[in-house]
């Protein structure tokens, strides 16, 4: 029961773009047909499913102040955390490598229209982003870090295919020259996340 | 010191039509998250910087050893032991802005601007121009986070760093603060705003289509 509140909180309430900002970047750039905007969402979510789990165990079987202690007892005042960043980084950097091998074999299509945003998945701020609130938000056990991933990964999904849907329809409208393309895709987005706000508060 | 022409425009480009947030689109993450109070833009941009500085630094130093398929993961480890280094010293010297910036100086290591001048600049330059590059990267991106951070403080809460500065009579008089410029959104039509009066400025950065 956790586990789908925390799910349906990180899609709405906490959405990964329209609370935090993060992985803006990708979100603005991707989001110009609705089908690599889906692409790059499921890619986003896999990699946060699995990169959240495998972070969170690090975090505290070898990384947290007193984590290595099943080492035995000299080593129970260990604090590793300044590490956190770079061991972090690295695995996520890794998966990435493996993900984008995976769907190089399996989606030759789906990788030709991702192009070179894949190895950018590695620098999207969700993924890192998503690790570093795990590690503020102390989860229970490994199943509440995977929902966690689970559910930020189909926020973003929803927020990039949302906006790549309103950006389509956007070719056919008149917007003042000097707001064309970004300028008026950061107001769209920004009213965007005024509606997402009307879901803020909200105790599931 | 005279800068040659070149590297004035390495220097100097990213401040105005090259600018890595309104023209490149990298970095707007934390462009808009860190932005609701003046002090925690200024210390980002500082740090973002410096960062990019340095790292420029390294990468172009290392650019002929590193093997074309590992070099992200390379790029990756050199930004996340600056970015560990500076928010170190975030910690011990400014606790408080540390706190507010809470995850946002890890996800340094994810700026855009970082892995983007890293791959567009220092892997193909030395280190000098790589330097330069940075710092006009890093101050690019600061000015935008210190306009915004700027209207964000004075228009939502009235203050500047922290300083009182609407007066108080103002408010007797029935002025309100802008309580929706504390909120997310705000920020992206702040940005939208400067993309707007830049643009009309520059012409030649129009956009064909929307």
């Amino acid at each position: 029961m956790d586990a789908i509140s925390l799910i349906v909180r990180s899609i709405f309430v906490d959405n990964m773009i329209f609370a935090y900002f993060l992985g803006m970047c990708s979100f603005l750039a991707v989001s110009k047909n609705v089908k690599t905007a889906v692409g790059l969402g499921i890619a986003v979510t896999f990699v946060l499913v699995i990169t959240l789990p495998v972070n969170y165990l690090l975090e505290n079987y070898v990384l947290k102040q007193g984590a290595l202690a099943w080492l035995g007892e000299e080593y129970a005042t260990v604090d590793l955390s300044v590490f956190s960043l770079l061991i972090f980084i690295a695995i996520i950097a890794s998966i990435v490598q493996l993900v984008e091998m995976i769907i190089e074999r399996f989606s030759p299509s789906l990788y030709a229209s991702l192009g070179i945003f894949l190895p950018l998945i590695a620098v999207n701020c969700s993924i890192l982003g998503g690790s570093l609130f795990m590690q503020q938000r102390e989860f229970v056990n490994v199943g509440m870090a995977t929902a966690y991933g689970f559910g930020s990964g189909i926020g973003w999904l929803l927020a990039i295919v949302g906006l790549a849907a309103i950006r389509e329809k956007l070719e056919y409208s008149h917007v003042p020259k000097p707001l064309k393309g970004l300028g008026i895709t950061f107001i769209i987005t920004a009213l965007m996340a005024i509606g997402f706000m009307s879901f803020s508060g909200i105790n599931i | 010191m005279v800068l040659s022409n070149k590297t004035k425009a390495v220097l100097l480009g990213p401040l105005n039509k090259n600018n890595p947030i309104i023209v490149q689109v990298l970095g707007i993450c934390s462009a808009l998250a860190v932005t609701s109070k003046l002090e925690p833009s200024l210390v980002m941009a500082v740090a973002v910087t410096l960062v990019t500085a340095f790292g420029n630094v390294i990468i172009s130093l290392l650019r002929k050893t590193i093997p074309n398929r590992i070099r992200i993961i390379v790029q990756l480890v050199v930004v996340a032991a600056l970015v560990t280094i500076v928010s170190e010293v975030l910690k011990a010297y400014v606790y408080d802005v540390n706190k507010q910036l809470s995850v946002f100086v890890g996800l340094i290591v994810t700026n855009c601007i970082l892995m983007g001048r890293l791959e567009a600049f220092a892997l193909g330059n030395g280190p000098w121009p790589s330097f330069l590059d940075g710092i006009g990267n890093g101050l690019g991106y600061g000015w935008i986070l210190v306009v915004v951070g700027f209207f964000r403080e004075l228009l939502g809460s009235g203050t500047l760093l922290g300083h009182q500065v609407i007066p108080q009579f103002m408010y007797d008089a029935g002025y309100v603060n802008n309580g929706l410029m504390m909120l997310a959104p705000m920020a992206l039509i702040l940005v939208a705003v400067i993309i707007w009066v830049h643009r009309s400025r520059n012409r030649e950065l129009y956009e064909q289509t929307n």
